[in-house]
């Protein structure tokens, strides 16, 4: 496992349920889907309030908080197996223990960024929960179908958008942009899938991996907790 | 931007109520903006979107020679039941 | 007065209600728009205090109730917007207005907000005090005003819960955590005092003559002590002013609020009215290109 900052489990780490070489897999994989939902929905938040018109507003923030649930649904299950609970996986581990793609810590409080982000985070996320509703693992299965129930209608929200923005230029510049990204978002046997449905060729880029992070998560993680660790161990 | 007219249903059965208004270039930002602002808490059954030009309002009425036989206060039932009935009852008491 | 106009102020006092196709005098028209417009300019301003505190919100649950409550507030804004849209003022006239200090929004979105104490207490008390005034709004004259509040009210009452649940949580937390939601209330009390305007009698206050309101505005105050203020004193908390009491006929007697600060707040020289409505424009702006291209239709 490699991250920014640190190659150590962050064991005895105050408050936090670290997360170590011997967690399973599962463990693993559920960090990386909830990590990425609780950054993406951490970023889509920040729109509430100054988005481009009012009724997208509210629209948008939907979206927001179906993420930031779809996370938390996620820590719950991860927490079985890594003891703490949802709160403690979303908030108490140290920035390098996060296994969000560097996709979602983008800062892109603009909105071709935001959109195009948005379009190619829905594609990918499509592929990764077709590959889980179809696993071997029925509980994990389970909470994919039900994920994914929501996302149908992220999904539509972004097309949409995609669409009316398809001949402009700063969009295409966006997706051009982000597309590295993004194949970051899905492991290498997954990325054909997504080529596929975008129609963006994976040989055009090099794809940035999950594993390391961006120098935008640690500023994020700090506003993110900054509360939180002001009062440590407190109920909120 | 067009205007779409919002109607809500609450609970299955009722009637669709006007609930308000979106403004949206067209009926799929007017359905996806629509469904949040009306539908995000669960309190929708159902929805419907109308473009404001396809709503007809109907206003204004004549009724100049008062036809009361349109109405349910046109017609004095209560009288002359009870006529008919004195009658009944006299024509039994006579037989 | 002229006759037709006399018709209409007794159809209104009388109750009565008017719709978007009536004939409406000037005056009330006009008093209308404004009043409509600085109610959703102020749902519009009141998401810039609370949205950072999304951001920082402590836990997963906190997070979700304050993003799904600033969206409401946002979702409030559209309906008044769409209101006085439909009376004939056109969304970016409003906007422009509200930026160029035109147009007002209410005092307490001019404040800052320090701490996450300030998020109990806005949702526990500005909100309350905003409930009122908006339920006062329930049996408008102007019938889709009136249709909307419905609406409005209904999910303020998420707002007050969640307000609730959040100061209680501080309250019965570390004595820092209850020193939060002091230190707040301290600050906020002011601005809360002033939040329904001067002790106009009804019968010289326009909005209620015309039933747009219907309720005056020392009324509205009187029922927010009444309803607040033992709600703080039970939790053993100080409200800042030493004259604040409540007499045998049930009336609240306060220190008299500060109605010049009131004035030079609502017209734009708040400590924190500036900058932002220089947040609003940015956006506004920024996404220009998107209302004026993408979504034309």
């Amino acid at each position: 496992m490699s991250g920014v900052g640190s190659t150590e489990p962050q064991e005895g780490h105050a408050g936090s349920a670290g997360v170590s070489l011997k967690d399973s897999a599962r463990a693993q994989l559920l960090l990386e889907l909830a990590d990425d939902e609780l950054i993406l929905g951490w970023r889509d938040s920040e729109w509430t309030g100054i988005a481009p018109t009012l009724e997208e507003d509210v629209a948008f923030s939907s979206i927001a908080q179906n993420e930031i649930g779809h996370a938390r649904a996620l820590y719950e299950l991860a927490a079985v197996e890594l003891g703490g609970d949802a709160d403690a996986l979303a908030f108490d581990r140290a920035p390098a223990e996060y296994r969000c793609a560097p996709l979602v810590e983008l800062h892109l409080l603009e909105w071709a960024h935001t959109i195009a982000r948005r379009w190619l985070y829905e594609e990918a996320d499509q592929v990764r929960i077709e590959a889980l509703k179809t696993g071997d693992d029925a509980e994990l299965a389970g909470l994919a179908a039900k994920i994914d129930r929501e996302e149908v209608y992220h999904r539509i929200h972004a097309q949409m958008w995609a669409e009316r923005l398809r001949d402009e230029p700063r969009f295409r510049a966006a997706v051009d942009e982000l597309w590295p990204y993004a194949l970051g978002i899905l492991p290498p046997e997954l990325r054909p899938e997504l080529e596929r449905r975008t129609g963006l060729r994976a040989d055009s880029a090099q794809a940035v991996e999950r594993g390391t992070h961006t120098e935008e998560l640690e500023p994020l993680w700090d506003e993110m907790t900054e509360v939180r660790r002001s009062v440590a161990g407190a109920t909120w | 931007m067009p205007i779409f007219e919002v109607f809500r249903q609450e609970k299955k059965g009722q009637a669709f109520a006007h609930a308000g208004s979106v403004e949206a270039p067209d009926a799929a930002f007017a359905e996806a903006w629509a469904r949040e602002q009306y539908g995000r808490r669960g309190e929708s059954e159902a929805l419907w979107l109308v473009p404001r030009e396809s709503v007809h309002a109907i206003t204004d009425w004549a009724d100049e020679f008062d036809l009361k036989y349109r109405r349910v206060d046109g017609y004095s039932i209560k009288e002359r039941l009870r006529e008919a009935r004195e009658r009944a009852d006299k024509a039994k008491a006579g037989a | 007065m002229d006759a037709r106009t006399q018709e209409f102020l007794e159809h209104v006092q009388a109750g009565g209600q008017v719709e978007s196709t009536d004939w409406l005098p000037e005056e009330y028209r006009q008093k209308l728009i404004k009043f409509i417009e600085m109610h959703a300019n102020s749902e519009l301003m009141g998401v810039l205090p609370e949205r950072e505190w999304i951001l920082k919100a402590p836990t997963l649950q906190r997070k979700l109730a304050l993003t799904a409550k600033v969206q409401d507030e946002v979702g409030h804004a559209q309906l008044i917007y769409r209101v006085a849209e439909d009376l004939g003022k056109p969304r970016d006239e409003m906007f422009a207005d509200l930026l160029s200090g035109k147009a007002k929004f209410h005092n307490v979105f001019h404040y800052p907000t320090k701490t996450w104490g300030d998020v109990g207490v806005i949702a526990w008390l500005v909100d309350a005090a905003a409930i009122i005034s908006q339920k006062a709004l329930l049996k408008c004259s102007y019938a889709p005003y009136a249709r909307i509040m419905k609406k409005i009210c209904w999910e303020e009452s998420f707002h007050i819960l969640h307000g609730r649940d959040v100061i209680l949580t501080l309250m019965t937390g570390t004595d820092e955590q209850r020193e939060l939601v002091q230190e707040a209330l301290t600050r906020w009390w002011g601005p809360l005092m002033q939040f329904h305007g001067n002790p106009i009698s009804r019968e010289e206050d326009p909005m209620f003559v015309w039933r747009i309101k219907s309720q005056g505005n020392e009324e509205a105050r009187q029922q927010f002590l009444e309803g607040y203020v033992p709600q703080i004193w039970e939790l053993g908390l100080t409200v800042p002013d030493p004259n604040l009491r409540r007499t045998d006929d049930g009336v609240w007697e306060y220190s008299e609020p500060d109605w010049a600060e009131l004035k030079s707040v609502v017209t734009g020289h708040g400590p924190r009215s500036q900058d932002r409505l220089d947040l609003r424009r940015r956006f506004l702006d920024q996404e220009k290109w998107v209302r004026d291209t993408v979504l034309a239709a």
